[in-house]
């Protein structure tokens, strides 16, 4: 649906963040802060994959910061980032004119689609981690992946009913597009006019991606990451078994389940696993992820 | 007659599964149509990014009134079995007719209106689709590729109303998603009530209904943005399909590319456009190489050309390509070492190992092969050794497409021998009935020993082809051995070549083995049982068609190993049949095991069987490639019973006898050696034949006399001319007998009442059918 009055353009990263969350505060999102636990991904979120399960509807938004230890490259990369923002919105149950809702998204962040050519090309996701795949597209605008779109079918291990759709913008690479910077760095942070002065990405996350590269490729304690792996992969299940008020804790399990997933990527960077053993680790945190999905989802109907 | 008109429209559906689903979608309202007795004039379907479409010409109004007989029971059959049948046929006793002694119900059937049959279809259609991956949307429960948006039902300009899972039948379909009529954006409703409203509508709202429509436009579109900038396109079918799936109004742009990504390989360019961005790449009219453009298919017709779309796309590209700069730089920094030793860490197959161990059996086969093909062996193992390398490379990684082409980039790149860079480049040649074959010996070599020795490994763990499934591509590696063999003449026994290589699989896959050995057919009669253990990688040895165990390295019980070889080469001698059973040890991956059908551990082929399994799977590869060729497939059924595995000697043959086989000779002797086949087979049942030649007897008619001549000039002539390999030269010689062999069957009595006569005629022709079966088994030609 053509929205009615042109707005004004979005001038910097923050300002697209704003206006994603203005945009889908009006549709009836609550807007969240980001899960104060490292994730891979924006769909990590409990808010996602918890929320995804159930019976009850749910509409939320947010910005998840991601982490990818083994996408590091020191700052030197103008293209990826170890750490980046990924824009999460989760609809459920996904209302009919979801696809008419997100194309209003990006009218709203300044593409102006009649002179764009935006494709839906079939993209079936899935996360192995998490026990969780969806049917959906990539979103194409001129040619760039914009957005992944999503139909979640199942997560842990469960059938998602209602189904959740689920929107993931890597709000780096569209920040690019809409601001036409070939250098990730070189994204205007907040607004270049703003009176108390202009940071760029670069200013504010350059180092961070220098530091964070040789840590996760070089620095860390491969022994201490197993051993703080097996320690989460041990607690989780005991957490479970744990109840208050009747309810055995789900969210603090979850919790440990995400960071066993982080330990795990930073092992990968610091190649640490073996080829052979990466599926069985994935499996592992797989079945974690299963039983809080079905602690979960018991709560939720029993509600 | 009245018109059917229906449009499913959906959100995005997968461009690949297009083309399947208008299949289908026509199957479907076919097989519906005439289960209601229709028998439609015209029926088509459509299938484009978010529609379904299907129409039907010439529908009547409502089925024809219809007459039904049914038969029930026999008169006095059980009560329960009448009142079953009147409560089926829903009539009462007394509207029942006995005819022959059973019950009949004679039932007039009207016709039901031709809305209410379509509406049930549709449902049956949406609900019964098999798409090959579907899923449910919001909170309902129907299954569709993508969230199923509208159900335009139209049928004789009316709306045929049903409903399904709360979506309503209408009349009313929507434009492309984006262009519109008049200003902004969005899909616009319209109504249709035919097919002819529906066509010019869709086209007025910027949708081009068919896919061959579709394709025309993106064809034209690109030559004439080509021939406007003096370019060519390179054309790409399978490209063609898929875009033509991805746009409801297909619109080619033209946008440039940074020429300093020209010196990267085309084939890395072209690749990085096709998967990556849905591409087409353009080059200098006659050109060889790329020109710095491409086209993208765009699904809007936008402002100036679409200048917008043209600058994201190269944007787009050109880091694409720095992508796959960045690869190749990385990748000839790295080097083959780093790529060989994290070969290691590639599983080829779970029961075969990884791909480092098939690098070693490839390096073994292709050194044992290379001297069979006129090139060198140890340039050979080392082009082996190298040829998988490139798989753990970065470019490789992100396109696998390229594998085998990077390795030969980079090994020269290395600044390798270029026969060695140009065997890695084209070992996995030929990969279909159309690809080039390869001709340089080694590259020879390593083709073949690449894909003998996956064929050897898959048939070892029983992952043989069965009917339309053939996962890991074993009839393709076999026409490319074929293949391989005719273009360079190349002489091998493949019996040889299965025994060699199952060797070394089972050297390299078997830590540990039990050797049973028995009887034939026969567990209860196992005389001695060995087993010794060995770390991985000790050493085996196979010999001849029954495996032993030869030596043992590093075996933690040496002694054992003494025991097997004495212990097995004894029983070997007294029992003929052995049945060996591997295990591997380390992985408890039982990988090679033969054991007899009514071992508790199952019946596994390998081995022996698995050798005539190969060589049966050759036989017929061999018969359908041929068949290609016109020839007949029973000569090659004939040939192959002689037991030769020289694929290139058992060619020749075939075509010798195909040969002989139009001439007028050839027809007569065929028909002359069935005689006396035939004639020696009824006489083989009554006791056996006399052995040894025919004499010259006293008395002999000049027929008999004749043939006797005749046979001793031809045997040793078709012994002489198979010695030289000379088929046709044994075909001539076996000719000479065609006249002795007519005048003998019209003149002379076989079975003669003189007992010396008859067995002296049978000896004869007993040499005839031997010196005929030299060349084939004539009882296996057909035609």
């Amino acid at each position: 649906m053509p929205a009615e009055k042109p707005q004004e353009k979005p001038r910097s990263f923050q300002s697209l963040i704003l206006t994603l969350h203005d945009y889908w505060s009006a549709q009836g999102c609550v807007i969240l802060q980001p899960h104060d636990v490292e994730v891979g991904a924006g769909t990590l979120h409990p808010a996602t994959v918890l929320r995804a399960l159930g019976p009850k509807p749910w509409n939320a938004a947010y910005v998840q910061p991601s982490r990818r230890p083994g996408d590091g490259r020191y700052g030197e990369n103008p293209n990826r980032l170890q750490h980046y923002y990924q824009y999460q919105v989760i609809l459920k149950p996904n209302p009919p004119n979801m696809q008419d809702l997100y194309l209003g998204s990006l009218e709203a962040i300044g593409l102006d689609l009649r002179i764009h050519d935006i494709r839906f090309v079939e993209d079936d996701w899935e996360n192995p981690t998490v026990g969780a795949w969806g049917l959906g597209w990539e979103v194409w605008c001129d040619g760039m992946e914009v957005s992944q779109y999503t139909y979640f079918q199942q997560v842990g291990g469960l059938d998602v009913s209602p189904v959740a759709g689920e929107l993931t913008y890597g709000l780096e690479r569209l920040a690019m597009y809409v601001f036409g910077v070939d250098n990730v760095y070189d994204l205007p942070f907040n607004d270049p006019n703003a009176p108390l002065g202009h940071l760029t990405y670069g200013d504010v996350f350059l180092e961070n991606e220098r530091q964070q590269s040789e840590a996760n490729f070089h620095g860390y304690d491969v022994a201490v990451l197993k051993s703080q792996f097996e320690q989460m992969e041990q607690q989780a299940p005991l957490m479970l078994a744990r109840s208050y008020q009747g309810k055995s804790l789900v969210l603090p399990a979850y919790d440990m389940v995400l960071k066993a997933s982080h330990l795990f990527n930073l092992m990968n960077a610091r190649g640490a696993i073996a080829v052979a053993e990466r599926a069985s680790y994935i499996g592992r945190i797989r079945d974690l992820c299963k039983m809080c999905a079905s602690a979960w989802v018991e709560q939720q109907e029993a509600a | 007659m009245p018109q059917l008109l229906l449009e499913l429209f959906s959100e995005e559906i997968p461009a690949r599964m297009q083309t399947q689903a208008a299949r289908d979608l026509e199957r479907m309202a076919r097989e519906h149509l005439a289960a209601a007795g229709f028998l439609p004039e015209a029926l088509k379907t459509f299938a484009g990014p978010r529609r379904l479409t299907l129409v039907v010409e010439g529908l009547p109004i409502a089925q024809a009134d219809r007459k039904e007989e049914l038969k029930g029971p026999r008169v006095g059959a059980p009560p329960q079995a009448l009142e079953g049948f009147l409560r089926k046929a829903g009539l009462t006793q007394d509207q029942l007719v006995e005819r022959d002694g059973v019950w009949m119900a004679f039932l007039e059937k009207t016709g039901r209106p031709t809305p209410d049959i379509v509406a049930e279809m549709v449902e049956a259609i949406v609900r019964g689709f098999a798409w090959p991956k579907s899923m449910t949307w919001g909170s309902g429960k129907l299954r569709w590729v993508r969230p199923l948006k509208r159900i335009l039902c139209v049928f004789d300009r009316e709306i045929v109303p049903f409903a399904i899972e709360g979506i309503e039948s209408g009349d009313i379909t929507e434009g492309h998603r984006f262009m519109r009529v008049g200003q902004g954006w969005g899909g616009q409703p319209f109504k249709v009530r035919d097919f002819d409203e529906y066509a010019k509508g869709l086209l007025d709202h910027f949708v081009v209904l068919d896919v061959e429509e579709r394709k025309a436009r993106i064809l034209e579109g690109c030559k004439t943005l080509c021939f406007a900038r003096n370019l060519e396109l390179v054309e790409d079918q399978g490209l063609l399909e898929e875009v033509a799936g991805l746009a409801e109004w297909p619109t080619p742009v033209l946008g440039d590319m940074d020429p300093v990504f020209l010196d990267l390989p085309a084939e890395v360019i072209r690749t990085s456009m096709r998967t990556h961005q849905k591409y087409f790449a353009v080059r200098k009219p006659g050109g060889e190489g790329l020109a710095p453009h491409f086209i993208t298919i765009a699904n809007v017709q936008a402002a100036e050309g679409g200048k917008v779309i043209a600058e994201g796309n190269a944007k787009v590209l050109s880091s694409r390509l720095s992508d796959a700069r960045f690869f190749w730089d990385e990748d000839v920094k790295v080097g083959f070492a780093p790529w060989l030793e994290k070969l290691n860490g590639v599983t080829f197959h779970a029961k075969l190992g990884t791909m480092a161990e098939r690098v070693e059996r490839i390096v073994a086969l292709a050194r044992e092969i290379a001297p069979l093909v006129g090139a060198d062996p140890d340039k050979a193992a080392e082009a082996a050794r190298l040829a998988k390398a490139d798989l753990t490379s970065q470019m490789v990684g992100e396109f696998p497409e390229l594998q085998g082409l990077m390795g030969g980039y980079y090994a020269r790149a290395a600044g390798m021998d270029g026969e060695i860079a140009d065997a890695i480049r084209d070992h996995y040649k030929p990969q279909g009935p159309s690809d080039a074959v390869p001709t340089a010996p080694l590259s020879v070599a390593v083709a073949l020993a690449d894909k003998l020795d996956t064929l050897v490994g898959f048939f070892a763990i029983d992952e043989k082809p069965t009917g339309s499934k053939d996962p890991y591509a074993l009839r393709r590696a076999a026409l490319g051995v074929i293949r391989l063999l005719q273009a360079v003449n190349a002489r091998i026994a493949l019996n040889h070549v299965w025994q060699f290589s199952q060797r070394e699989l089972v050297l390299q896959m078997v830590s540990a083995s039990r050797v049973f050995l028995t009887s034939e057919n026969s567990v209860t009669t196992r005389t001695s049982e060995v087993v010794i253990g060995g770390p991985r990688r000790a050493s085996y040895l196979i010999i001849g068609d029954v495996f032993f165990i030869e030596r043992e390295r590093n075996s933690e019980r040496p002694d054992h190993a003494a025991f097997a070889r004495k212990g097995v080469a004894e029983a070997i001698k007294s029992h003929p049949y052995a049945w060996v059973l591997f295990e591997d040890a380390a992985n408890k991956v039982e990988l090679a095991r033969i054991v007899s059908k009514h071992d508790k551990f199952g019946s596994f082929e390998y081995g022996i069987d698995a050798r005539a399994a190969l060589n049966f799977f050759f036989a017929d590869r061999l018969k359908v490639t041929l068949k290609d060729q016109g020839k007949r497939h029973d000569l090659v059924d004939a040939v192959f019973a002689l037991g030769d595995d020289d694929l290139v000697r058992i060619v020749a043959r075939v075509e010798a006898l195909d040969g002989f086989l139009k001439t007028e000779d050839g027809k007569n002797l065929l028909a002359g050696e069935k005689r006396a086949r035939q004639l020696l087979q009824a006489e083989e049942k009554k006791g056996p034949l006399p052995a040894g030649p025919a004499v010259a007897m006293s008395g002999a008619t000049s027929e008999e006399a004749g043939l006797i001549t005749a046979i001793s000039l031809a045997e040793p002539a078709v012994a002489r001319a198979l010695h030289n390999e000379d088929f046709a030269g044994a075909m001539r010689a076996l000719s000479g007998l065609r006249a002795p062999v007519d005048a003998f069957f019209e003149k002379v009595l076989v079975n003669s009442e003189v007992a010396a006569e008859r067995e002296n005629r049978l000896r004869l022709l007993a040499q005839v059918r031997d010196a005929m079966g030299r060349v084939a088994d004539f009882s296996l030609v057909t035609g």
